[in-house]
This record gives structure tokens, C-alpha cells and sequence, in this order.
């Protein structure tokens, strides 16, 4: 009876925190088509979530690529196909690995400092004296992150996809003995357009997700060191999983059926 | 008038407030006293609506608080919190001027910035701090700047939560001062949470000492000392023998 008890309080617990989430998703989207609107937040939000996120998106995605080449033709040599470099590296990249590798570097990057950041402010008093200064935390403080997420994180997507497939170019080309034009006419020959929108889709997706987890994490913080602490880590833990599960149904929506 | 009619809260089986009745005069200061963890700052954050009591009516001029119309409600009000409270991502004047930079109380960026250097002067800091990040303050500038944000939108009632706390006494006396002089000038009514009864005695009109969760006494400041009540009097002179347990 006890285990059966544990059981049903993790499975109620589990429900609570799902429909929590979800409320929190349909607030903010409430918001976000309710003013007032503070433009200044939102371009600090795409500065700090797209701008400076670049780097690592673009190494990440650099190194990625250039590794899946190496695989594929080592792969592909045990079948004689080593001449599919080019076409898997794209669509491995830009249908996958592109958009989740953003994603939880994303999660990684962005979900951590926006928990960290609006736990501080709850522990430290100050999203009860936005509340004072009569302005919305929701509107201020996770309208603009969430919104500026959804927006960059596709354009993050894309760049990723470009420099990965790059990466792979570099190393075919470099190392691998692939002819440069060769290699370009049959990565843009064998991409689809439904693999593009694919791939920002899933980006908007993500991008949500993790500024989304962010700002949950952190409104419902505990108190102290250890409450930004545990909201950071949770953000990151929960942004990453529902990342993950995210391109398992959308991967299954877009391409199943 | 403040009113708080009969409120309790409590936080799972921690019953905070079980039934406060407490009435704030207009253009007053009322202290509220206590120990540490007797619900001192869930009474001030019920009126303002950061916190919502399970039971009773809290009204400011006979309108429920929780059936007014939320901006205009809040722009009456400013608040000093414990810790400042103030925005680390922007520079302090935006932190003063944030109510006159947004909403419905919002003028043009200039005079905004204006307004916010005249409030610092107010609180005694030079206009150089204004374009300083609150970081870069020490714990008694960040005090002051919090409080040139309570009173930056002139509001006609004022909080303050632990205005000292944290101050050196010279500090203290100076926040202390600054208080007083705020309140008997712009004519709002204040209410204050402290332990300091230094600043009780600086600021005060009337006092009213919060314990196991009722209202234990309530009067004029100059009665504090023959009020002859047990608690108010172990309480004033930190006694550790009396009828509030120093272990709770």
C-alpha cells in the first residue's frame, strides 16, 4: 500500500506541475497579445537570447557538422556510399541535429540565466515591487523573453544549420577529397523546402519552450540560494527534456504523415 | 483610512494572521511591531495585494482592495522594501523614475529624469548617483535610492518595511529622519514595519504590536512606555523573560 501511496503522490505531483506549466503557457500568451508591451525588455531579450547566443550556436553547430561528415563517411565506406556525405550531413543537420542542438544550447545558455535572473528578483523583493510600481511581472519579465525566444531562436536555427553544413563542407572538402561545387549542388539539390520550415519550426518550438521554462522556474523559485539554486537547475532539466520530447512529436508530425 | 478587518492567512498549517483588526488614520504613521516571523510584512503585502488573505475585508477610504480597479489602486501607493528592493539591470534614476517611465503615470523620459534627481536630492544623494547601477551602492545609498522610488509618484500612503535594518545607527537615524520629514511634508499616511524602536519613537503617530497573529496592543507612540501590557513592554525593552517565549 505504501509503494502504491509513493506512486500516486509522484503521479499527482507530476499532473500539478503539467497543469501548472500549462497555465503558465496560456498566461503568457495572453499576455503577449495584451498590452502594454515594453518594447526596451524585448530588445534586450533578442540582444541577450539571439545576438549573444551566437557564438556557441555557431561553434556547436560547426564542430557538429564537421563530425557528422567524418561519421557518415566512415559509415558509409562499409557499404561503398561514401558519396552521401553531402546529402546526409544536410538533411542531418537541418531536419535534427541543427534545431535540438540550438535548442539545448539554448537551454543550456538562455533557460539558466532567465531562471537564475527572475529567482534573484523574487528572492531579492523585486518582482513584488514591480507589482507596486503597478506593472505586470508577466508582461515585463516573461512576455518579451518568451516572445523574443520564439522569434530568434529560429533565426539561431538556421544559422546553426548553415554553419554545420559548412562544417561539413570544410571537412569533406578539406579532408575528405569531395569536390567544392560538387559537394554544394548536392546539399542545395537534396534539401526541401518542408526540411527548411521543418527546421525553423521546430526552432519557434524550442525557442518557447526554453525561455518559457526559464521564466516558470524562476516566478516559482524557492527562497534563498538554494531556491535559485534548485529554479535554475530545474529550468534546465525541464527545458531540455521538453525540448527533446517536443522534436520526437514534431519529427513525427511533420514527417510521418 | 487603512482598515484591516478581522484578516488571516496562514501558509499550510503556519497560521500568520488569525484575525488582524487594525485602523490607520489618514495622513498617520502607524508603526507596526513584533517579532521576526510574526507576520508583520504578510499584513502590509495583504493590503497592497501581493499577498491574499484566506479570510476578512481590507479597505483603504471604505473601498475593498480587492474591488478597485488595480492601477489606479496601486499608483497611490509606494513602498520601501526591507532590502531596497531596487532593479539591478537599470541605472538607479530609471530605478526612481520607473513608475513615471511606464503605465499610467508616464511623463517624457526628461522630466521623468528630472523628477528622479530632485528625489535623490530629497533622500541626500548627488546627482551623480543617478546614472550609477544599484551594485555599485552601498546598503544605505540603495536604502535611500528605495526610498526616492516610494516617494517619486508623491503617493498618498507609504510602506515601509524594515527601513533600518541592515543601517549603522548613524545611517539609520539619518532613513529615520528622511521618513519623518517625508510624511509630515507630503501629508501621506505611512505604515512601517520595524524592530527598531529607535525608529519607532522617530516616526511613529501610533504603534500597534502584531503577536500570535492578532493585534496584541495599539495606541499613541507616547503611550508605548506605561501602557502596561505585558508583551508591548517585554517587547520595547527586549526582555528576554516575559510573556513572549525568546524561542518560538
Amino acid at each position: 500500500m505504501k509503494f502504491l501511496a509513493t506512486i500516486g503522490r509522484a503521479a499527482l505531483g507530476l499532473m500539478a506541475a503539467i497543469g501548472r506549466i500549462t497555465m503558465f503557457a496560456f498566461q503568457t500568451l495572453v499576455h503577449m497579445v495584451r498590452g502594454p508591451f515594453y518594447l526596451r525588455e524585448l530588445a534586450i531579450a533578442f540582444l541577450n537570447i539571439g545576438w549573444l547566443s551566437l557564438p556557441v550556436v555557431g561553434l556547436t553547430s560547426l564542430f557538429t557538422g564537421g563530425a557528422l561528415a567524418l561519421q557518415i563517411y566512415a559509415g558509409g565506406a562499409r557499404f561503398n556510399a561514401e558519396a552521401v556525405v553531402p546529402q546526409i550531413v544536410a538533411i542531418g543537420m537541418v531536419r535534427e541535429l541543427g534545431p535540438v542542438l540550438v535548442g539545448l544550447m539554448i537551454a543550456a545558455r538562455v533557460t539558466s540565466s532567465i531562471a537564475a535572473e527572475i529567482a534573484t528578483m523574487k528572492v531579492t523583493e523585486q518582482i513584488d515591487a514591480l507589482v507596486t510600481l503597478s506593472t505586470h511581472p508577466m508582461k515585463y519579465l516573461t512576455v518579451p523573453r518568451v516572445l523574443a525566444a520564439t522569434i530568434v531562436v529560429p533565426a539561431l536555427v538556421a544559422i546553426g544549420d548553415i554553419i554545420g553544413i559548412f562544417g561539413g563542407y570544410a571537412v569533406a572538402t578539406g579532408t575528405l577529397g569531395f569536390n567544392p561545387a560538387a559537394y554544394i549542388r548536392n546539399t542545395v539539390d537534396f534539401l526541401e523546402l518542408k526540411d527548411v520550415v521543418s527546421s525553423l519550426a521546430k526552432g519557434a518550438m524550442f525557442g518557447f519552450i526554453a525561455a518559457l521554462m526559464g521564466c516558470y522556474y524562476g516566478m516559482n523559485s524557492g527562497r534563498g540560494a538554494q531556491g535559485v539554486g534548485s529554479a535554475t537547475k530545474g529550468s534546465v532539466e525541464a527545458a531540455a527534456v521538453l525540448i527533446l520530447a517536443a522534436n520526437f512529436v514534431l519529427t513525427g508530425v511533420m514527417f510521418s504523415l | 483610512m487603512i482598515e484591516l478587518k478581522d484578516v488571516k492567512k496562514s501558509f499550510g498549517t503556519n497560521h500568520v494572521l488569525r484575525g488582524v483588526n487594525l485602523k490607520v488614520e489618514r495622513g498617520t504613521s502607524m508603526v507596526i511591531i513584533g517579532g521576526s516571523g510574526t507576520g508583520k510584512s504578510i499584513a502590509i503585502k495583504s493590503v497592497l495585494g501581493l499577498v491574499t488573505p484566506d479570510e476578512g475585508e481590507i479597505t483603504v477610504d471604505g473601498q475593498d482592495v480587492t474591488k478597485t480597479d488595480r492601477d489606479a489602486f496601486l499608483a497611490r501607493f509606494g513602498m520601501l522594501f526591507q532590502g531596497a528592493a531596487l532593479f539591478d539591470s537599470i541605472p538607479v534614476w530609471q530605478n526612481v523614475a520607473f513608475r513615471l517611465l511606464r503605465g499610467s503615470l508616464k511623463r517624457p523620459k526628461a522630466e521623468a529624469r528630472e523628477i528622479a534627481i530632485e528625489k535623490l536630492r530629497r533622500v541626500g544623494l548627488t546627482p551623480d548617483v543617478a546614472d550609477r547601477l544599484p551594485a555599485e551602492l552601498s546598503g544605505g545609498m540603495q536604502k535611500r535610492v528605495g526610498l526616492a522610488r516610494a516617494i517619486a509618484a508623491d503617493p498618498e500612503i507609504i510602506f515601509f518595511d524594515e527601513p533600518t535594518t541592515g543601517l549603522d545607527p548613524i545611517m539609520a537615524g539619518v532613513i529615520n529622519d528622511l521618513i519623518r520629514e517625508i510624511v509630515v511634508e507630503m501629508g501621506a499616511t505611512a505604515m512601517t514595519i520595524t524592530h527598531d524602536m529607535t525608529s519607532v519613537r522617530a516616526i511613529a503617530d501610533n504603534v500597534a504590536m502584531l503577536h500570535d497573529g492578532v493585534i496584541q496592543w495599539t495606541g499613541p507612540v507616547a503611550q508605548i512606555d506605561d501602557a502596561g501590557d505585558p508583551f508591548l513592554d517585554q517587547f520595547i525593552h527586549g526582555r528576554a523573560k516575559g510573556p513572549i517565549e525568546a524561542v518560538r
